[in-house]
């Protein structure tokens, strides 16, 4: 099975809504876009549409958490975080208990081109205190941080979500544990694996794909998945790249202050570890194109990942 | 309250507005000393549950969308007993509740952070759907300022809390008429800002925002107009003097931002005791 994470989550805010009557959604005029209308039609009482001013539906999501509300604002990620001020202060600074939702992550949602791709958000998000910062690599792990957030999470987060369909990765039976890094590929053979990859959201099947790829040709490549990109698991990152040849990791965004960023930062303060190859958005621009394409001009493609590993294994 | 009572209250708060910020010798009594009066009459006589010893879900919510005019309301929170007068002196110092400018984190009656302006009127928007939601009756005032209306997110919030119908949401804007830069009819015109109100769909009361049977009648206008089904939101305009209360400040657009020297504050208070005479 394959979906895109807006879609999961449309769905799952639709199943929790039922659940948890405080929960209220607002939209700036893109909810047949984030899915949010999966909520807007069973529960037309505590959807509101802003209409296309993201500022005034952020700051109007801080005022319901303030009424005791749980409120769900969604946009597209480049839109959510252009209203950085608001953010800023209305929510996170007020410590007020918002859900931001950002749709259409990085170069993947690929025809609409630079100024619908959230590229820069991660980074943007990241940089505010206390704020937590999610991204589901499948539709089931989706399901699983939108129960977090609802049932569990207090203050100020950012949800990032995909536009394009990817595959089913979550192991069958898998705990889900909150923040944590989760290993999702391992080469077989009892040696410690000469590559340890991070990625995260659409990229996490890229690199377990790029990982099957390298096997046949004798590299081993473990790949684990960062559902939390902040607060970041900097223990278990410490402790997987423990060992390596190099750590790479993979995101659909921008190399400066994304997922490359948490991984060197969690890595920085320690007396030695493995060159951190940071595969992503190289500070350029995105694009028109297919999101194929894109991935593959980018450097985060299966076949980009595994070409780039070869290069540092020298295989 | 009588209003010749409101009135004394209002000329204790002025004191205490001008010994906080002389005393940190940082602040803003421009937009503090303009907003007072009405600040005043909306504290002391027309919120509902503002009780520091039985704060309740259905009370009122106040936001200071003009977080820089703080010291005004802190004054207010001390005379009503949020907070120890003692923790006047403490305004803009390390670890201080008195911050700059409003933190809900820090003091959660102010109910919402400001300071960088526009934003507070969304936040109060939201309060106000919120409680709706929850079915409670509770009121939400918000002040905004003048010059703070060059904002869009102002505008965006102008635009929705019609659509809303949020009767229960009523706009202060203190319209003193001057912002760090200069005149606001100078930086960036407002005017015509009751037509502007009015055809975004909101139920416009002007009034001289010093003048407090004006003031008293404008709250319980727009508080009769929601208990009698009316759905419009309402905005009321304000007309005030920049630093009110005393003679060397009033109207002078150097006094948006700075603090008073000593002597000069001892004047200053020594004029507002003596009820705004020019001394």
């Amino acid at each position: 099975m394959s979906k895109a994470t807006r879609q999961a989550f449309g769905e799952a805010l639709a199943k929790l809504g039922a659940e948890h009557p405080d929960i209220v959604v607002l939209d700036a005029d893109l909810a047949k876009s984030t899915k949010s209308e999966l909520f807007a039609k069973i529960f037309p009482e505590r959807f509101f549409e802003m209409g296309i001013a993201e500022a005034n539906m952020i700051g109007t999501a801080a005022g319901f958490a303030f009424a005791g509300k749980i409120p769900f604002a969604c946009s597209f990620g480049c839109f959510i975080t252009g209203r950085y001020d608001t953010i800023r202060l209305s929510v996170v600074y007020s410590q007020a208990n918002v859900r931001l939702v950002g749709t259409h992550a990085g170069v993947g949602i690929g025809d609409d081109g630079h100024s619908q791709m959230g590229i820069e958000d991660v980074a943007l998000m990241r940089a505010l205190p206390t704020m937590g910062v999610f991204q589901p690599m499948d539709a089931r792990e989706t399901e699983l941080v939108m129960e977090y957030l609802v049932t569990q999470w207090k203050g100020p987060a950012y949800l990032r979500l995909t536009r394009q369909n990817l595959p089913d990765l979550y192991p069958a039976g898998e705990p889900f544990r909150p923040g944590k890094l989760l290993r999702v590929w391992s080469p077989e053979g009892p040696a410690k694996p000469e590559i340890v990859c991070v990625a995260s959201g659409a990229t996490v099947a890229e690199a377990v794909e790029a990982a099957r790829e390298l096997e046949n040709t004798g590299i081993q490549m473990e790949v684990w998945n960062a559902h939390c990109l902040k607060p970041f698991d900097v223990e278990g990152m410490r402790q997987i790249a423990r060992g390596a040849k190099a750590v790479f990791s993979v995101e659909d965004h921008s190399v400066i202050g994304g997922l490359g960023a948490a991984v060197c930062e969690a890595l920085a303060a320690q007396a030695s570890h493995a060159p951190v190859i940071r595969l992503g958005i190289q500070d350029l621009f995105g694009e028109s194109g297919d999101p194929k394409e894109l991935y593959e001009l980018h450097g985060i493609s299966s076949g980009a990942i595994a070409l780039r590993a070869r290069e540092i294994i020298k295989r | 309250m009588l209003p010749q009572e409101l009135s004394t209250l209002a000329g204790e708060l002025r004191v205490s507005i001008l010994e906080m910020i002389t005393g940190a010798q940082s602040g803003h009594p421009g937009g503090s000393l303009s907003a007072i009066d009405v600040l005043t009459v909306l504290w002391f006589q027309e919120m509902r549950g503002v009780d520091p010893d039985n704060l309740r879900p259905e009370r009122d919510r106040f936001i200071l969308s003009k977080g820089h005019a703080v010291p005004a309301l802190y004054a207010i929170l001390a005379k009503k007993g949020f907070i120890p007068a003692e923790e006047l002196k403490t305004l803009r110092r390390l670890g201080s509740r008195l911050q700059g400018h409003p933190d809900r984190v820090r003091l959660p009656i102010v109910e919402a952070s400001t300071g960088s302006l526009g934003q507070g009127l969304s936040v109060a928007q939201g309060l106000a759907l919120g409680l709706r939601l929850q079915g409670l009756a509770s009121r939400v005032y918000c002040m905004i300022g003048d010059g703070e209306s060059q904002e869009g997110q102002i505008w965006e919030a102008a635009l929705s809390a019609p659509k809303f119908r949020l009767s229960n949401l009523c706009v202060i804007q203190d319209n003193n008429q001057g912002q760090i830069d200069g005149f606001t009819k100078d930086v960036m015109p407002l005017e015509p800002i009751p037509d502007k109100w009015r055809s975004f769909g909101w139920h416009v009361i002007e009034i001289n925002g010093h003048d407090i049977p004006q003031i008293t009648a404008a709250f319980a206008e727009a508080r009769r107009l929601q208990e009698s089904g009316n759905d419009k939101p309402v905005f009321i305009l304000a007309q005030t003097v920049k630093g009110k209360g005393v003679s060397f400040m009033e109207g002078k657009i150097e006094w948006h931002g700075a603090a008073p020297k000593k002597e000069e504050a001892l004047r200053a208070v020594d004029e507002v005791l003596r009820g705004g005479r020019k001394s």
